[in-house]
């Protein structure tokens, strides 16, 4: 059996100038895994008639199943290798992109926002907003979210099929082209609902093979401090493994950002506006099956957010203490240096890993990747089909269709976004240079979409004008911000607040700023125009609407308590490692 | 599961790791008995796949027989 599965493995196989070499084992549990997705992606084709199934998961998934596909969409597996890449460049700093970066935000999504989002039945953030400030900033928002969600997909998607040539040898058009259609197939079948389950299929697969490096990393070093003090030895006068004590000035640490950066641009602004309105992450908490399990889902989702630094940020920091020659710059690989940060996760597989595990690994990268399009390409049918078409088909042909309809409009939609993907997987190979504007592009609207969605939950008095014009007046300035800086870097010191200030610094204060302009364009405007009758935002706004209360239940089952601990044990991480 | 009806998401990722659980724990355990002349995996007296297998396996187990669709309810 094996031999006859040898001409389906070729392609597999590593070449010898990769960095890993797949034995048949590691070959057969990457086969089987693909086997599996779309089995559960045929299996699921019964389960999804109807729109709400289709796009919605039939929003009957436990806490437990929404919570982990909410923090598994976002759990790729660019992210696992390009924090652990950065977890060598910067030490334990990368860790407030899951810390702070995440956990408040996560938690204020399950605590405050998640109850009008559940309770006004809305499939979508744009759905929301067409329900709060009308069809304007819904358009708004569909339109740049759909698009660059697909664009954003593409550029994962070839990023991946990159790492896949340096990592295994493998062709990158085999790469691009096995991973999608996988990814159709089962998304296309069962919808969001096979997009789901594999999601925490996924996420099971990255935790088990991603954690055996930290668990032999340390036994190697002799422990935390074991590992501390080798890095101390190699990095001499360096400062690996400190979250805070770094933070006071830009020029002291190396990712050049000050604490205010990272408390009120990453902290405030930029983790709140994606853990709490990037469609992607918030439809999976949409499909809980009741309001306590949609406010609980954020909170499971932050509890294991808190936990991925051990399996991303841990070997990276095991890195510093036992890969040599030491890693280096892209640009700076030689034959002295072989190998860059960005290699630092496959050659600790490598360096650990035996028969099995290897494959268990390169399986959780896979895994990570796939868990990621299928999260966009789900996204993007909901939003194209609800908050696109449809009323643009309504307004045309002055009628409704029907649900069936839909879901095969939502269907369509899924092959178009894959295949879109796909184009911009190409279109980058050829310009290298869009991968930067759109990624660029994608950070401009999330900071102001949170500001127009905060606004239109707890002000009652924002008006339909204020949101569009808040919005409108948040995505044009953060544009502005950034074509500023690249005409005249020397703006660097007015947007940032220092002429030392990174990239990273640079994106924090750029959110921070449209955030302000657009919490004041939205006030303003709102006071000169006139708000929606009460009646109309029972439902979407705090103070129109009556929550459930949570009085009857024990205190282990209410939300705000499991919230309480979380946090309680991020600020005691954050103290143990200040 | 959905809407109580079909097999739960956690019986198909109980069959998937009790499948992974047995194919690493044979490979590990063949490996050990008889290394292959390849570089071997630092720290590999620890055998540390014959444990992650295990661990697999185990983890595996627990979902797949708690999960079962024929299990009588």
């Amino acid at each position: 059996m094996l031999g006859n599965l040898k001409p389906l493995l070729t392609p597999l196989m590593a070449s010898s100038s990769s960095l890993l070499s797949l034995g048949w084992v590691d070959s057969l549990i990457i086969i089987i895994y693909f086997a599996f997705v779309l089995g559960i992606g045929y299996y699921l084709l019964r389960f999804t008639k109807t729109g709400e199934d289709f796009f919605m998961a039939g929003r009957d998934m436990t806490m437990w199943i929404a919570g982990l596909s909410f923090v598994a969409a976002n759990l790729g597996s660019l992210e696992l290798m390009g924090w652990a890449a950065s977890a060598y460049q910067y030490g334990i700093l990368a860790t407030h992109w899951y810390w702070i970066g995440a956990i408040p935000a996560m938690l204020f999504l399950g605590i405050i926002m998640m109850p009008f989002y559940y309770i006004s039945k809305t499939h979508s953030v744009p759905g929301y907003l067409k329900l709060r400030f009308g069809e304007g900033a819904s358009m708004l928002s569909a339109t740049s979210f759909g698009f660059m969600t697909v664009f954003m997909s593409g550029i994962n998607m070839y990023s991946m099929a990159i790492v896949m040539k340096v990592v295994l040898g493998w062709d990158i058009h085999f790469s691009i082209w096995v991973s999608s259609i996988t990814v159709l197939v089962y998304v296309v079948l069962g919808g969001l609902l096979s997009a789901i389950f594999n999601e925490v299929l996924q996420f099971m697969l990255i935790w088990l093979g991603a954690l055996m490096i930290p668990i032999i990393g340390l036994i190697e070093t002799g422990g935390w401090s074991g590992m501390v003090a080798r890095i101390q030895q190699n990095f001499p006068g360096g400062d690996y493994t400190h979250l805070w004590r770094t933070m006071g000035s830009f020029q002291d640490n190396p990712m050049g950002i000050h604490w205010t950066g990272i408390v009120f641009g990453l902290g405030a602004i930029i983790s709140f506006a994606y853990w709490t309105t990037d469609f992607l992450v918030v439809q999976r908490v949409l499909t809980a099956k009741d309001l306590r399990s949609a406010k609980m889902a954020p909170i499971i989702g932050a509890g294991f957010k808190m936990m991925v630094p051990f399996i991303v940020i841990l070997p990276g920091l095991l890195g510093l203490a036992v890969v040599m020659p030491k890693l280096v710059p892209e640009n700076m690989v030689s034959a002295a240096n072989p190998h860059s940060y960005n290699e630092v996760l496959p050659l600790m597989l490598a360096r650990y890993a035996g028969p099995g595990l290897l494959g268990l690994g390169v399986t959780a990268l896979i895994a990570g990747f796939m868990s990621g399009m299928a999260g966009n390409v789900s996204a993007f049918a909901t939003v194209w089909t609800y908050d696109i078409y449809r009323p643009i088909h309504v307004k045309l042909t002055k009628k409704e269709e029907s649900d069936s309809y839909y879901v095969k409009i939502g269907r369509w939609c899924t092959v178009l976004g894959v295949l879109v993907s796909i184009g911009t997987a190409y279109m980058v190979q050829q310009f290298a240079s869009i991968m930067d504007y759109v990624q660029a592009l994608f950070s401009f609207f999330l900071a102001p979409l949170f500001g127009t969605v905060i606004l239109g939950m707890l002000w009652k008095r924002a008006t339909k004008a204020g949101g569009f014009w808040g919005l409108f007046a948040g995505m044009f300035s953060s544009v502005g911000m950034w074509a500023w800086v690249k005409l005249d870097p020397s703006a660097l010191k007015i947007i940032a607040l220092s002429e030392y200030a990174k990239d990273m610094a640079e994106n924090m204060y750029r959110g921070l700023w449209c955030f302000l302009i657009v919490v004041i364009v939205t006030v303003v405007v709102s006071l000169f125009t006139e708000p929606k009758p009460e009646k109309e935002l029972v439902g979407l706004v705090r103070g129109c609407t009556e929550l459930p209360s949570e009085g009857h239940l024990p205190i282990w089952r209410r939300p705000i308590f499991w919230a309480s601990i979380v946090l309680t044990v991020f600020i005691v991480l954050n103290i143990l490692f200040w | 599961m959905i809407g109580g009806k079909g097999i739960s998401i956690w019986f198909f990722i109980g069959s998937l790791l009790l499948l992974y659980g047995i194919i690493i724990t044979i490979a590990n355990v063949v490996e050990m008995v008889s290394p292959s002349v390849d570089k071997q995996p630092v720290l590999h007296e620890l055998n540390f796949g014959v444990w992650w297998g295990i661990l697999l396996l185990i983890i595996g187990s627990v979902y797949f027989f708690s999960f079962r669709p024929w299990k009588k309810k």
